[in-house]
This record gives structure tokens, C-alpha cells and sequence, in this order.
């Protein structure tokens, strides 16, 4: 009881040895160029979706621009590429992210001083000024923001050592990898540390964190500025994946994307934002590729996460293993079993639905009001395909309803006996 | 003659045009247990935020320990040895019963804003804050989410957190509102034992746990101290009868 716990117990272990194995073995189970890109992506979006829940889920931030620390490290990150490249400067280009990770503390040093007097709406409110600050100042500097065009850079600097020259993607996938590995432990790290739990405190209840002699403020500021650092790490990251950088990557839609994650992920947890990066980054292209529709299913899908499921997907999970850990994951099985049918005739109604609107719309464009499915022709000028789908979305919906109190009903058996063991 | 524990001299408060403190001079020594009553709406709760800098003073001055603390901060006034804990509970509801208390602890200890020590090897704040657990009398929910707990559990964890740290002048304000006649007894059985040795300054309700637990007793009226005494002087002065517990007793 007295002794000092091990730094590497059987849950860390199992949890970091099981990410470690699935980011270096990714690549050779799938090596299409295709499937590396996103995975590419999902490293970086990895990094930056943690960074964002230290001030969101650990700190209880709100923040509507946290993609300038992102842009900012990118920039830094493809400056100091370019640098590396004229001669200028020697320096790794392995460390290279290092450069964004200074741009990105140092900025948050800056913005932090400001943002943390309160929490909050307040604080949600000049997040969103600063970033459109940013946001707006990348066009007036061309200089350093590289105006409408971007900055652009060349990640192969020289011979490299061992054959690592970073021209092959697979090496870049590596490169990523390796920095999500790393910066995914630190961040870990942190929250075991007396900053990161008294950041917990000041998330749950400012007040009496100062009345136990912690100045939130300065919580919060320290937790901006780290947050900071490692969304300039991400942003350096995807400098030298994309070997670009424009104004995109410090703009609203960053902030508001890498806000989808944390939250789809599940803020509540610390794993929670690294599913929530890989489902988003994986809707964004995957889904983007299939059909036109995808912002909509985007919208459909999150709406559904913050009314069903508002600890995010993270929080589902988190969920299932309590009861499992109790050995009553069994009893929700049959009911689960019967609410596969309705959710599948929901779905595929409304997704049919959808796609047949688009079909309508693409018509006067493309020449066709036809739905191409496998093995399946839908004609959108015709009634029977929009009657069919719309008796399965009204179908699956009010099967759904029954099957749901089921469900409900061994949830809310599985509480109660939870309840009656932790009072024991 | 050490410099008494808390002196208040002169303060006032006002919100707005209307005043709420009207002046109130008071002393307590190092070690004294001192209780503040008075009927509803007569500014204890204010008086406590005043002392413990939740709200900044109309006028007057607050010296802690010898030291003027008047316009100061409330985490730079807990550094100097003071916490407070509050009416309605006001814990950590998303972290363990353990880490609420040693949130406590952490600050005296040095590790302040740390992010270079691993939490868990820091041997001496986890035995404080398992002392602390233990004392309180909640070692068996430690792991449990403050949040859930209930709400007698609550009141003793408030309780916990406020000593915790170690601050030499404690202010608890109505330790055992809400509670039932057993709970009760329970929770002044507990204040009395975390509190030994340093000195105390309530608000209660209770006039069984005031005239139970304090050494001295100061009533608080309209803003104004009207009496300081120990229980029996309070009990037989006149002035106090009329003002308060002669009038209402049963509502007090």
C-alpha cells in the first residue's frame, strides 16, 4: 500500500503496446497508397484532437480556434523545412516538428495571458475572435502565411541517413507515427501529474480550487500554452505530410473539425479523441469519395452522437466494459441481436432517401436521375423506390421504439445492480 | 502575546446601495473556537466571503495572523494558512473522494502547477490524503466519484478537503445544514476532532452545535456585531435575547 506503483501497469501496458502495434503494423496490413495517406491523416488529426482535449475534456475549455496553434506550428514547421532546404539552417528533418511545437507553445504563451481569465462561454467567445483574428491576418502577411497560394516546402533535404530520405510516403507514415506514439504518451503523461489533476479540479469547480490555493487562471494558462505546444506538433506534422500549407489549415473549419473529434470521440475519457480523429478523418475521405452527400450524413452522424450517445463513442464503449467487468454484457445481447434488424432498415431508408434526392438534383448536371447501387438500379423519376424507402425509415423507426425499450429496460437492470455493488 | 488569528476592524459591505455589513470589529485568538449566529439574512455567509476574499471589502481591514490580507486573492489568502469550506457543498463532483482531498494537499506540499512529478509516486501526499480519508471516516469510498456520494458523505468530504491542507484558521460555514439530529451529532463529533489544535470560526444554524461547540460566541444582526461572549454570558445577555433568541428560538 505504502510502496510507489509501477509507471507501466498492466492497463498501460496493454493500452500503449496494443497502439504501438496497431500504428506500426497498419501500413503492412493495408499498403495501398491510398489507405497510407489516411493514415497519415489520422496521426496527425490523432496529436491535435489530444492537444484539444486537454483544454476540453481535462480543463473544461471550450475552444472555437484552436487551429491557430495548429496553422502556427505548420507554419513554423514549413519555414524552418525551407530554411533547412536553402542551407541556411542544418538541422533533422525527424526533429522538424519540434519547430512547430515552439511556434505553438509560444503562441499559446501569448494567447494564453488573454483567453484564461474565465472559462465558460467568455472564454468559447474570445477563442472564436482570436482565431478569426488569425484567420484573417494569414491573408494580410503574405510573407509568412504565404497569402492565398500557401507556403509550400520540400520535405527531401538531402541523402539521409540509412535511406531515409522522407521521399517515400511509407517513410513520412514512420515519421508520423512515431510523433503520435510519442506525443500520445506525454500527453498521457500529464494528466498523471499534480498539473494535470488540478486542471481536473478547475474544470469541475473553479471556485473552491481557489479557495485550496491553485489560481485558476494560471491553470488554465499553463494548460493553454501546453495544449499549444503539442497542436504546433500536429500542425508540423501535416507540414510534412502535405509539403503545404494554407490558410486552411488555421481556419474555422480546422477548429471546428478537430471539435467534432474530441467530442464524437468522447471528451471524457483520454482515448476518446483518438477514435473520435480516426472515425472523422475516415468519414471525411472515405465516405467523401462515395458519394456528394457525405456533409449531410457528416451532420446526421453527429447530431445522433450528442442527442444518443453524448459521451461520445469513447463513452459507449466505456459503458459496455462496466457491464462486461460485471459479466452482464450477456443479457443485452438479444435485445441488441433484435435492434439490428430496425437499424438496418432505418439506415439504409434514409440513406437511400437521401441519395435519391441527390440523384434529382444531379440530373440537370450529369444526365442521369439513376441510383447505382450493387446489383440494383433505383430510377428517382419513378414513385416506387421513394415509397419503398420511406415505409423502411417508418418501419425501422417505430420497430426501433419497441426494440429500444428493451434495451433501455437491461440498462437500466445492469445500473442497479452496478449501484448495488459499489454501495457494498 | 502572539497577534490573534483573524481581526476584523471596521468592515463594511455593500451591494449596491444597500449595505450588509455595517461595520463589525472583531478578534479571535489562535486556537479559539469562535461561532457566528444571528437570524436570517443578517450577513454571516457575507462576512465569511469578506474574510476569505470571495467578495472584496467596502471598507475596513482584515489582518490574518498579524498580516493586513484586505484586497488579497483567495488562493493568495489560503497560502497564508486560511480555507474555508462552504454552505452548499462545493467539492470536486468529477473526481474521486481521494483526489478531491489530495487536490488539497498538493499546493501546501509544494507540488503547486507540477508537471514534471509523477502523481503517483509522490509517497507523502497519497499518506496525507489516506490520513485525511481515514479521519473523515470515507477510506472505503475512496475511489468512488465525489459526485455520487450522498449527501451526509458529502458534507464530511467538505469538510476533509477544507483541513486537508493544513491552513492553521478554518472557517466552516453551517458544517451541518440539511442534516438530520444524528447526522448531525456526527458531523460536530467530526469537526471537533479535525479542528483540534487550530482555530475555528463557524456560522451555524444549530444552537445545540453552537452552545456544544464554540468557546466564544459573537451574534451578527442587521450587519452589526451585537455581542461577544462565551455561551453562558451570550445566553444570559439581554440584548441577544431580545434580538434574536428570545424572538425565535424555534425558527433559529
Amino acid at each position: 500500500m505504502s510502496g510507489v506503483p509501477p509507471v507501466l501497469n498492466r492497463r498501460r501496458l496493454l493500452g500503449f503496446g496494443g497502439f504501438l502495434l496497431v500504428i506500426a503494423a497498419a501500413p503492412l496490413v493495408v499498403s495501398h497508397g491510398y489507405a497510407l495517406s489516411l493514415f497519415c491523416q489520422i496521426g496527425v488529426m490523432t496529436v491535435f484532437a489530444l492537444s484539444y482535449n486537454m483544454l476540453l475534456g481535462q480543463t473544461g475549455l471550450l475552444s472555437f480556434g484552436h487551429a491557430v496553434y495548429f496553422g502556427m506550428g505548420a507554419l513554423g514547421t514549413i519555414h524552418a523545412l525551407n530554411a533547412v532546404s536553402a542551407g541556411a539552417r542544418w538541422f533533422p528533418v525527424t526533429l522538424l516538428p519540434l519547430a512547430g511545437g515552439a511556434a505553438g507553445l509560444l503562441l499559446g504563451l501569448v494567447l494564453g495571458a488573454v483567453t484564461v481569465r474565465r472559462a465558460g462561454t467568455t472564454f468559447a467567445m474570445i477563442s472564436l475572435g482570436i482565431g478569426e483574428m488569425v484567420a484573417a491576418s494569414s491573408l494580410m502577411f503574405p510573407a509568412v502565411f504565404g497569402g492565398e497560394g500557401g507556403v509550400s516546402g520540400n520535405r527531401v533535404t538531402g541523402q539521409g541517413w540509412f535511406g531515409v530520405t522522407y521521399g517515400p510516403q511509407l517513410q513520412v507514415y514512420y515519421l508520423i507515427a512515431g510523433w503520435a506514439f510519442v506525443a500520445t504518451v506525454a500527453m498521457y503523461a500529464l494528466t498523471q501529474t499534480p498539473l494535470g489533476r488540478v486542471a481536473n479540479a478547475v474544470r469541475d469547480n473553479p471556485e473552491r480550487a481557489q479557495f485550496l490555493g491553485y489560481n485558476p487562471q494560471r491553470v488554465r494558462f499553463l494548460m493553454v500554452a501546453l495544449g499549444g505546444f503539442f497542436a504546433g506538433i500536429a500542425g508540423g506534422l501535416s507540414a510534412l505530410n502535405y509539403e503545404i500549407v494554407t490558410a486552411e489549415a488555421l481556419s474555422a473549419h480546422t477548429s471546428g473539425a478537430v471539435l467534432l473529434m474530441a467530442y464524437v470521440g468522447g471528451a471524457g475519457t483520454f482515448y476518446g479523441p483518438i477514435l473520435g480523429a480516426a472515425i472523422i478523418t475516415v468519414m471525411q475521405v472515405v465516405v467523401a469519395g462515395i458519394t456528394k452527400a457525405w456533409p449531410f450524413y457528416f451532420g446526421l452522424f453527429f447530431l445522433v452522437i450528442v442527442l444518443y450517445a453524448p459521451g461520445g463513442v469513447a463513452g459507449v464503449l466505456q459503458l459496455h466494459l462496466r457491464a462486461r467487468r460485471a459479466g452482464m454484457l450477456r443479457r443485452l445481447a438479444p435485445a441488441y441481436l433484435a435492434g439490428a434488424g430496425p437499424v438496418a432498415l432505418l439506415v439504409g431508408g434514409t440513406v437511400t432517401l437521401v441519395e435519391l434526392a441527390y440523384a434529382v438534383v444531379n440530373r440537370v448536371e450529369e444526365g442521369t436521375a439513376r441510383l447505382r447501387l450493387p446489383g440494383l438500379v433505383l430510377d428517382s423519376r419513378t414513385a416506387p423506390p421513394w415509397i419503398g424507402a420511406a415505409a423502411a425509415v417508418l418501419v425501422g423507426a417505430l420497430l426501433l421504439r419497441v426494440v429500444w425499450k428493451r434495451i433501455s429496460g437491461r440498462w437500466a437492470e445492469i445500473h442497479a445492480a452496478l449501484a448495488a455493488e459499489g454501495r457494498s | 502575546m502572539s497577534a490573534p488569528a483573524l481581526k476584523l476592524s471596521a468592515v463594511r459591505k455593500s451591494f449596491g446601495r444597500t449595505p450588509i455589513i455595517r461595520g463589525v470589529d472583531l478578534e479571535v485568538p489562535a486556537g479559539e473556537r469562535h461561532a457566528i449566529i444571528g437570524p436570517n439574512g443578517a450577513g454571516k455567509s457575507t462576512l465569511f466571503n469578506l474574510v476569505s476574499a470571495r467578495f472584496p471589502v467596502s471598507s475596513g481591514r482584515i489582518e490574518l495572523k498579524g498580516e493586513e490580507v484586505t484586497g488579497r486573492t483567495p488562493h493568495e489568502i489560503n497560502r497564508r494558512g486560511l480555507c474555508r469550506s462552504f454552505q452548499i457543498t462545493n467539492i470536486f463532483p468529477h473526481l474521486s473522494v481521494f483526489d478531491n482531498v489530495r487536490c488539497a494537499v498538493l499546493w501546501p506540499m509544494g507540488y503547486r502547477y507540477s508537471f514534471w512529478h509523477r502523481l503517483s509516486a509522490l509517497r507523502d501526499a497519497r499518506e496525507r490524503a489516506e490520513e485525511i480519508l481515514e479521519r473523515i471516516g470515507l477510506a472505503a469510498r475512496r475511489d468512488t466519484l465525489a459526485g455520487v456520494l450522498s449527501y451526509a458523505e458529502q458534507r464530511a468530504l467538505e469538510i476533509g478537503v477544507t483541513v486537508a491542507g493544513g491552513a492553521d484558521v478554518i472557517l466552516l460555514d453551517e458544517p451541518t445544514a440539511g442534516m438530520s439530529r444524528s447526522e448531525s451529532d456526527e458531523a460536530v463529533a467530526l469537526v471537533r476532532r479535525m479542528t483540534e489544535g487550530k482555530t475555528l470560526v463557524m456560522v451555524e444554524h444549530d444552537m445545540g452545535v453552537v452552545f456544544g461547540l464554540a468557546d466564544r460566541i459573537s451574534v451578527l444582526v442587521y450587519g452589526q456585531i451585537i455581542a461577544t461572549g462565551t455561551p453562558a454570558e451570550i445566553r444570559a445577555n439581554p440584548a441577544v435575547q431580545e434580538a434574536y433568541l428570545g424572538k425565535s428560538v424555534a425558527d433559529a
